[in-house]
């Protein structure tokens, strides 16, 4: 509890800040739109290729886009110091980093809300009738890139080359939530559709195991 | 305080050694690199030193944890930076650090600390729209919200025009007479001054002169304003 409530303050702040400049969420769609039609025009996939390469495809650009949107969640702080400012506040640590969690995930999932039914017309794939399912595996999956994202966009943030350290880092380490999360995403588009719960399971792993390393070693995240 | 800081082979501030009454007003005076900035950074614990500690009233508080969290609470800062969101107005923006400092009706507190600040009526607007002056006071409202027992300033007169430097030194003359311990760096030159007990020069990272020990802190001061000008 102790936790909670400069978490639900800080996510406040983060979520005001976004609505009256909406830089994260509008770059981000408009990003992945761009990816995912550049893909349907290039490879101009049939149903079957569709359901085959478009769980891939559409993870790949949520993973592009990711690592595009996470950088400026710490850098934005640095104009102003503001960061220091946070530091400075009577709370833990790890309250800042979760805050920045939960809001870049928010703003991916708002825009894989208004993602997927374009990825469902551009590649000619019936999501409606797996929707809930298909929101399960998102939800895992965008958890998982926020957290190891947000973790690294704040070691990065203090680093030279950060722009290119960011992806270097966070590429490799998400590869196996970005596996599953296709993989998952992949059984769903099947006939008949079916979840897999290994690789929900492997996801959902995955998401214990970072959120864990970062409620412990989150104080160290921010220190100069 | 007792400690160094080190970054890779150079230090930021070595065999520093400093107690500070409760009440009293340190004036930090020296160079720019002189270390004024590291000494009040490890003050506010933004910093771990590499070696030593930062004691208040014979309470540890090197890193993180429990101690910490309740010594920050009493803690007010004002850095080179604002410290302030850009995109949040500036009552939103006291708002936010009156409810991390765990304040009651934090939007109560947060209109009555824009009303000495002189922007009572600037409230609603956007901070990025204000001036540095105007930026400056509300950076030193945020900093005074919670009441600090010990308040660090690094040049807090930054920005601020003949009025502001006015109102700075009534400010933290108020400050000071409910008994808060300030320490703030200064070239020498402000009302702010006005007010100061003690001062300590710095050189290259290390406490050369300490009024406390000799000297008067008045003429440590004329002493580095008139070293500031030529400068």
């Amino acid at each position: 509890m102790a936790l909670a409530r400069p978490i639900g303050i800080l996510l406040a702040k983060e979520l005001r800040t976004e609505f009256r400049t909406r830089e994260l969420v509008a770059t981000t769609l408009v990003f992945v739109l761009i990816v995912l039609v550049l893909f349907s025009f290039t490879f101009d996939p049939t149903a079957v290729e569709s359901r085959r390469f478009g769980p891939g495809l559409l993870w790949l650009a949520l993973l592009f886009a990711g690592s595009l949107m996470l950088h400026p969640s710490f850098t934005r702080e640095q104009s102003n110091e503001t960061l220091m400012a946070l530091r400075m506040a009577p709370i833990e640590p790890v309250a800042i980093v979760t805050a920045k969690i939960l809001a870049n995930f928010c703003f991916l999932a708002v825009a894989e809300v208004i993602l997927l039914p374009v990825f469902a017309v551009l590649y000619n794939l019936k999501l409606w009738p797996v929707v809930g399912r298909l929101s399960a595996v998102l939800i895992l999956g965008t958890l998982g890139l926020c957290i190891v994202g947000t973790v690294f966009a704040a070691i990065s943030s203090q680093a030279r080359m950060r722009e290119l350290l960011l992806p270097l880092l966070l590429l490799p380490l998400l590869a196996p939530a970005l596996i599953a999360s296709a993989e998952a995403t992949a059984g769903l588009l099947e006939d008949p559709p079916a979840l897999s719960t290994v690789w929900i399971g492997v996801l959902a792993t995955f998401d214990t195991i970072f959120l864990t390393v970062t409620w412990l070693f989150g104080e160290y995240l921010l220190e100069e | 305080m007792q400690f160094d800081k080190r970054y890779g082979a150079r230090f930021a501030a070595r065999d520093i050694s400093l107690s500070i009454a409760p009440g009293e007003c340190v004036a930090l005076i020296g160079h720019n690199g002189s270390g004024k900035t590291t000494l009040l950074k490890a003050a506010a614990l933004l910093i771990r030193p590499s070696a030593g500690r930062v004691q208040f009233s014979n309470v540890g508080a090197n890193g993180a944890g429990e101690n910490s969290l309740a010594i920050k609470r009493y803690i007010g800062f004002v850095s080179h930076s604002t410290l302030l969101y850009d995109e949040l107005t500036a009552e939103e923006n006291l708002v936010l650090f009156a409810r991390l400092y765990g304040l009651d009706s934090a939007e109560e507190c947060a209109r009555a600390a824009l009303d000495p600040a002189g922007l009572a009526s600037r409230g609603n607007d956007l901070v990025r729209n204000f001036s540095r002056g105007m930026r400056q006071r509300l950076t030193i409202a945020r900093a005074l919200i919670a009441a600090p027992k010990l308040l660090l300033l690094d040049e807090p007169s930054t920005g601020l025009d003949r009025a502001g430097h006015q109102w700075l030194g009534a400010a933290l003359a108020s400050v000071a007479a409910t008994g808060c311990t300030v320490m703030m760096s200064t070239h020498g030159a402000s009302e702010v001054n006005a007010i100061v007990t003690r001062a300590v020069r710095l050189l290259s990272g290390s406490i050369v002169e300490d009024s406390a020990s000799s000297g008067s802190p008045r003429a440590m001061l004329a002493a580095a304003l008139a070293a500031h000008q030529e400068a």
